[in-house]
């Protein structure tokens, strides 16, 4: 089995078991290719009650490099208003990218990253570029050359 | 011929003496006869440079010494000096000074020692490097992100069963590799990861795959975690010398696709000379790597200085319009209107269809360039302005701009269809060969001839755009006076060798070739860019 398939099958195998983290669920996993999550910020934050989805897509090189992660944007799905975030729901995360992510981080651990992302913000603003970004963008955000503002 | 080039050459060049040498190409230049153009006065220099080409292991070497000597000064091994060094970007003397004031603090932040605290980056891991003691993580802490937790999770339980791979869960993996920080992962993991870093990211400097370790890992680690991907390995020596070449502004790497040659060139290494060099070099591994060592255009912009072919390149790149003319390989004959297609270097066309002959650059008949050429290469400012009347100003200066960039992107095109030219003429000296008496040396003049009709259209291209930015003055006239010889030599020469060979005229074709052939060093200096001003 592939080393990709087999870690993600291990990581399936711990949610089922032991559940999500507070704020995470487990939207769609029938696959090793594509996964969705939700998140949402508990507490006293600028996201209090809105709910989140993240999609991941993983290549044969996971968990070698990063998935491909980027929030829902559909009829019912919307990104975060966040400096970080485009409204294309590509985000900016210095862990997705090469030089933040490690091969022991997993799904989870991006869902959390993500989450505490959204919970610190103090302001609801867009990237300041986020008009040009949306429209030269890539459709997968991993092929887009990423800079981290 | 014209004995005031010569003068010319004597006032102009005069100064530069010791920043140029001169470099005769192959010796043999001066046995031609140069039919339009004077021989250059012994004392007379060209716009070459003196540079050396280096192969990867020849700069080896010279990390090799670094490295040496870093080595026996701080008494470490070699594979921590190279690291040392490279986290210094090379600099040697200002890594000898921060590592004798202080040698920890200099190897934690290069990644060759593990920081003061290490529970604090690397506690998580010790469920699976044998040493668990949970009360040393603060309860803070785990609070902080809850991170934490969820990746003990994913680490194997305890360190009685057998070691299971927190990255791929392949518990049928028996080998394991860790640097100094003791993060265990299968070597399965460390070569895919090692190969990802090298080949994908084309990354020298590779640190653990635990989360926030800095822990960097040296050659022999890199070595071994990829086993017996050779390649790999040798890519990542590249990417050492390439790294070590980037650092030093007396080398350059050869911009040339895979090619691992480098050339070292202190005298162009300076912004200064820029304004009066202009820095040609070429890497050993190819004769046609030839690239600019002060502004790295990939190519022969003399006799241009590399302010203004920057300056040049990026009016083309920004003009919107260019992009339409770039466009246009083809065009219609303007007699019968069929599309033709450009397809040698020559500029004489002539219509597959309705026999017209006539001149690429400006579509008029070709029956009129032979004694009229400069109608092609000098644009009468005068006659257009008077022509455009009622047009606006920035429509004259932008067909002011196309003029010149128009023939500047065709010696362009056609200097880029030199390559079929070269196997054009590689079977027509096979024929020459059979046809004629002549042995293969003697046929080589022909190669000589694409060669320097390459080099010729090169420089031709150049002036146009330094035409572009000159004042309308009598040296202007001049340059341009030049520039028409010597594109007209160049069309001559370039016909010959497309025309196709009567056996018995091959001996009178060579010997024309052998008289057109021109000499570039000639020309640079007579056109005498460098002292002309620009508006
Ligand atoms: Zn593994
Ligand atoms: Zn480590
Ligand atoms: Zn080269
Ligand atoms: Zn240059
Ligand atoms: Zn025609
Ligand atoms: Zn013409």
């Amino acid at each position: 089995m592939a080393v990709s398939s087999r870690r993600l099958q291990k990581e399936l195998r711990e949610i089922k078991e032991n559940g999500t983290p507070v704020g995470i669920t487990l939207l769609q996993a029938d696959d090793f290719a594509t996964w969705f999550l939700s998140i949402e910020v508990l507490g006293e934050t600028l996201y209090a009650g809105e709910v989140f989805a993240l999609k991941f897509r993983f290549d044969p090189q996971y968990p070698i490099s990063a998935p491909a992660v980027q929030f829902v944007v559909d009829d019912y799905y919307k990104a975060p208003v966040h400096p970080h975030v485009y409204s294309n729901g590509h985000i900016c995360a210095s862990i997705l990218g090469s030089e933040g992510w490690s091969p022991v981080l997993g799904v989870i651990s991006i869902c959390i990253t993500l989450q505490s992302m959204l919970a610190s913000c103090k302001e609801r603003k867009p990237p300041p570029d986020n008009d040009g970004y949306v429209q030269r963008a890539p459709e997968n955000p991993k092929k887009a050359s990423a800079t981290y503002p | 011929m014209s004995s005031d080039y010569e003068l010319s050459d004597n006032e102009y060049y005069d100064e530069e003496d010791d920043e140029v040498m001169y470099v005769d190409d192959d010796g043999s230049a001066s046995e031609m006869d140069v039919d339009f153009r004077i021989s250059p006065a012994s004392k007379s220099k060209s716009y070459e440079i003196d540079y050396e080409s280096l192969t990867q292991a020849q700069v080896e070497k010279l990390i090799g010494q670094d490295v040496e000597d870093i080595s026996g000064i701080f008494g470490v091994e070699p594979d921590t000096a190279s690291l040392l060094l490279r986290n210094f970007n090379w600099n040697k003397e200002k890594l000898i000074e921060k590592y004798m004031d202080n040698a920890t603090s200099v190897s934690i932040a290069a990644g060759l020692a593990l920081p003061e605290k290490p529970e604090a980056s690397s506690s998580r891991f010790e469920a699976s490097s044998g040493s668990r003691r949970p009360t040393r993580r603060s309860t803070a802490e785990q609070a902080k992100s809850g991170k934490a937790k969820i990746l003990e999770r994913l680490t194997p339980p305890a360190d009685e069963q057998p070691f299971v791979c927190p990255i791929c869960f392949d518990d049928t993996q028996t080998k394991t590799m860790a640097l100094a920080c003791g993060h265990k992962f299968c070597t399965e993991c460390w070569s895919a990861y090692t190969t990802s870093k090298i080949r994908t990211e084309g990354e020298h400097w590779i640190t653990c795959m635990a989360e926030d370790c800095k822990l960097v890992a040296t050659d022999e680690f890199v070595k071994k975690a990829l086993g017996s991907d050779t390649s790999a390995f040798a890519r990542y020596q590249e990417l050492v010398v390439r790294h070590f070449v980037s650092c030093n502004k007396n080398l350059k790497y050869c911009p040339y696709p895979s090619c691992t040659h480098t050339v070292s060139c202190p005298s162009g290494a300076s912004k200064s000379a820029l304004t009066t060099i202009v820095p040609i070099v070429g890497c050993g591994a190819n004769t046609a790597h030839k690239f600019c060592f002060g502004c790295n255009i990939d190519a022969d912009h003399r006799p241009v200085v590399c302010g203004v072919a920057k300056m040049w390149l990026q009016k083309c790149q920004d003009d919107s319009e260019t992009a339409n003319w770039i466009k246009s390989n083809t065009k219609e004959c303007s007699k019968c209107q069929s599309t033709i297609e450009k397809n040698g270097g020559c500029n004489h066309m002539t219509c597959k269809k309705c026999k017209y002959e006539f001149c690429w650059v400006c579509m008029g008949p070709w029956s009129e360039h032979g004694t009229a050429w400069y109608s092609c290469n000098r644009y009468d400012e005068k006659a257009s302005i008077d022509a455009r009347d009622a047009q606006s100003r920035s429509r004259a200066s932008l067909e002011r701009y196309l003029h010149y960039y128009n023939r500047w992107a065709n010696h362009e095109q056609s200097a880029k269809l030199s390559m079929e030219l070269y196997s054009r003429t590689e079977r027509k000296m096979e024929e020459m060969q059979i046809t004629s008496d002549m042995t293969w040396i003697e046929v080589q003049f022909m190669k000589k001839a694409v060669d320097e009709v390459f080099k010729c259209r090169m420089t031709l291209k150049w002036t146009y755009a330094m035409a572009y930015y000159l004042e309308k003055n009598n040296q202007k006239e001049l340059f341009e006076d030049n520039q028409r010889d010597l594109e007209r030599a160049v069309e001559e020469l370039s016909e010959l060798i497309e025309s196709s060979i009567d056996p018995e005229s091959a001996l009178a074709l060579r010997q024309k070739v052998t008289d057109k052939t021109v000499r570039l060093p000639v020309v640079w200096q007579s056109t005498g860019f460098d002292h002309l001003h620009l508006s």
